[in-house]
């Protein structure tokens, strides 16, 4: 059995930014999932739904939760990421003045995702948009 | 929990079975059943945020009266600093203690003496840097209870120290027994109650085995007896034995202003509390050593059972400050009192879970998402449940069918002038005017 959830980011108020992770925090609280499992996921996804205000205008959340993981795919049509190694590195960033006065752009979004879960993929083209799938596991 | 444990209760010859505070409960513990409101016992945490919202007065808090004292022969009052923020234009606090003595009171043991105890020793514990940060103030019962039902993963945050009103009872109680030679069965401890929270923390601690409090009465029920003589009182007697830090407690920011440190922040309002504990699980608030909870607006002076409105009372205490000293209480040493520790640490209430094991919560929550999408998402409430989502979920639970869904009934039921969208347009008004 495998329940889904689906999320449309609109890219236009970064104050809503985080309704999607506590949505789901809210259905895996439901579920009974272990604490750690429900922090990690949450974060990760709000890294997300943040990353999807900043730079892609918006976006889309799929969530799978399963027996055995959390699956997650976020997807946008933004700009794309040019140098995935160099987004990944702690503390790298495109985000500009504006951004950074908000508290955002410390360059730890990618970074965290990829702390806060098991799995991690980006698949990115410039220009076209970037798709990140993660999975969280549930031990 | 046991359902005599809790305060807040339901008078059923008083509710309507209205929508107010199924609507208003914090955490969806309230539904309307048979047409009137049934409480969820184990989901609520106690806020009285029901009583403060009915219209019938249906909700009350259940506490006890001045009668209880008669089965002591020694009777303590321990006032909560709120009740110093009830009287207009007070400037002496012993006016306040001396009037208990005068209502069946042998002594008085503020709770802003406990306070300043409890105070210290959080202190002592952050400069020690031993505890999870941040540290998150167990002193307000329905936070703590919040904590339980709707963020256990935050349980380890909470601060393992008793509250200060075990603390004033605490050490009350060894004060009557040397001064009395009584025994501690022949002592009566009473806390004067600013809110239902606090009562459900007698019958039921936080971090003890057992209370070291009789009864609680309320503040708004002690309040009139105690004017009475305090307009009478001929002489004073010093009594007050605590300063700004102890009483500063009554109010939202007083408990993390007494830290004397930065990097703090005051929530009050329940609210407000679930989203800085839903920032706090997501570790999105950093750089923040402690956090205050109070489930009521303006703190503690803004309890269900206070008298005066959380606004004026807290502008009271504000004024009543300058006649204080800072702290009256200390630590003997840097070591805390092996009794302020808990004993007991917070237990998590699964009461959220739709099941026990993941597999089955799946399915049904599978089913719930699907019940969901086909109800009309209108929140009305008329099913006896919060919001569509609470019916779906209670339907779910085996409580609740989707026929109690009057938008459900009306398509079953076919009846043509029942359909399109309600509630109809605008009425036109009729040519004579109003009627």
């Amino acid at each position: 059995m495998t329940v889904k959830l689906n999320f449309k980011i609109d890219g236009n108020d970064f104050t809503r930014a985080g309704e999607a992770s506590g949505e789901v925090k809210r259905v895996l609280k439901e579920l009974g999932l272990p604490s750690d499992v429900i922090r990690n996921v949450s974060i990760a996804l709000y890294e997300g739904e943040i990353n999807m205000y900043l730079h892609a205008n918006g976006g889309q959340i799929e969530v799978a939760v399963s027996p055995d993981a959390v699956g997650m795919v976020l997807t946008d049509s933004g700009p794309g990421i040019e140098n995935v190694a160099l987004a990944m590195k702690e503390g790298y960033s495109t985000a500009d003045d504006n951004i950074r006065s908000l508290g955002f752009g410390a360059g730890m979004g990618l970074p965290n995702i990829k702390k806060y879960t098991d799995h991690m993929m980006i698949e990115t083209e410039v220009g076209v948009g970037t798709t990140i799938r993660l999975k969280v596991y549930i031990k | 929990m046991n359902i005599e444990n809790h305060s807040v209760r339901l008078r059923e010859d008083k509710c309507k079975g209205c929508m107010n505070c199924i609507k208003r409960c914090p955490t969806e513990a309230i539904r309307v059943r048979n047409g009137k409101a049934y409480i969820i016992h184990e989901r609520c945490i106690d806020c009285g945020e029901c009583i403060r919202v009915c219209p019938y007065h249906a909700k009350r808090a259940e506490r006890d009266t001045l009668d209880l004292l008669e089965g002591y022969k020694h009777k303590i009052a321990l006032p909560a600093p709120a009740l110093y923020g009830q009287f207009n234009n007070l400037d002496d606090i012993d006016r306040v203690l001396t009037a208990f003595k005068m209502i069946g009171f042998n002594d008085i043991f503020e709770v802003s003496k406990g306070a300043e105890l409890i105070s210290e020793a959080t202190r002592i514990l952050l400069k020690r840097g031993e505890l999870k940060k941040p540290v998150i103030s167990s002193a307000c019962p329905a936070a703590c209870r919040l904590i339980r039902v709707r963020f256990p993963g935050l349980i380890s945050n909470v601060l393992d120290l008793i509250s200060p009103m075990e603390e004033a009872a605490r050490l009350a109680r060894i004060k009557a027994q040397e001064e009395t030679g009584l025994s501690q069965e022949e002592i009566g401890v009473f806390f004067i109650t600013p809110c239902p929270a606090k009562i459900t923390a007698i019958r039921q601690p936080i971090g003890l085995a057992k209370s070291y409090i009789n009864g609680a009465l309320a503040i708004k029920d002690v309040y009139p007896k105690l004017l009475e003589h305090m307009n009478h009182l001929e002489d004073t007697k010093p009594l007050r034995e605590s300063g700004i830090i102890g009483v500063g407690w009554a109010s939202s920011g007083g408990e993390s202003a007494a830290l004397l440190r930065e990097h703090y922040i005051a929530v009050d309002g329940v609210e407000n509390i679930i989203k800085v504990l839903e920032e706090i699980e997501d570790e999105k608030l950093t750089n923040v050593d402690f956090v205050e909870l109070n489930a009521c607006t303006g703190g503690c002076v803004g309890g269900v059972l206070c008298a005066e409105n959380p606004f004026i009372a807290r502008s009271r205490l504000q004024r009543l400050r300058k006649y204080l000293p800072v702290s009256c209480n200390h630590l003997e040493s840097d070591e805390i009192p092996e009794a302020m520790n808990w004993t007991t640490s917070l237990k998590e209430l699964s009461v959220l879970k739709l099941a026990e094991n993941v597999e089955e919560a799946l399915e049904l929550m599978s089913k719930l998402n699907s019940i969901s999408e086909h109800l009309p998402g209108l929140d009305c409430g008329t099913c006896g449940a919060p919001t569509c989502r609470a019916l779906a979920e209670d339907i779910v639970r085996g409580i609740a069918s989707e026929s109690d869904c009057i938008f459900h009934a009306r398509d079953e039921a076919g009846n043509p002038s029942f359909e399109g969208p309600l509630p109809p347009p605008f009425r036109k008004p009729s040519e004579e005017g109003p009627q």
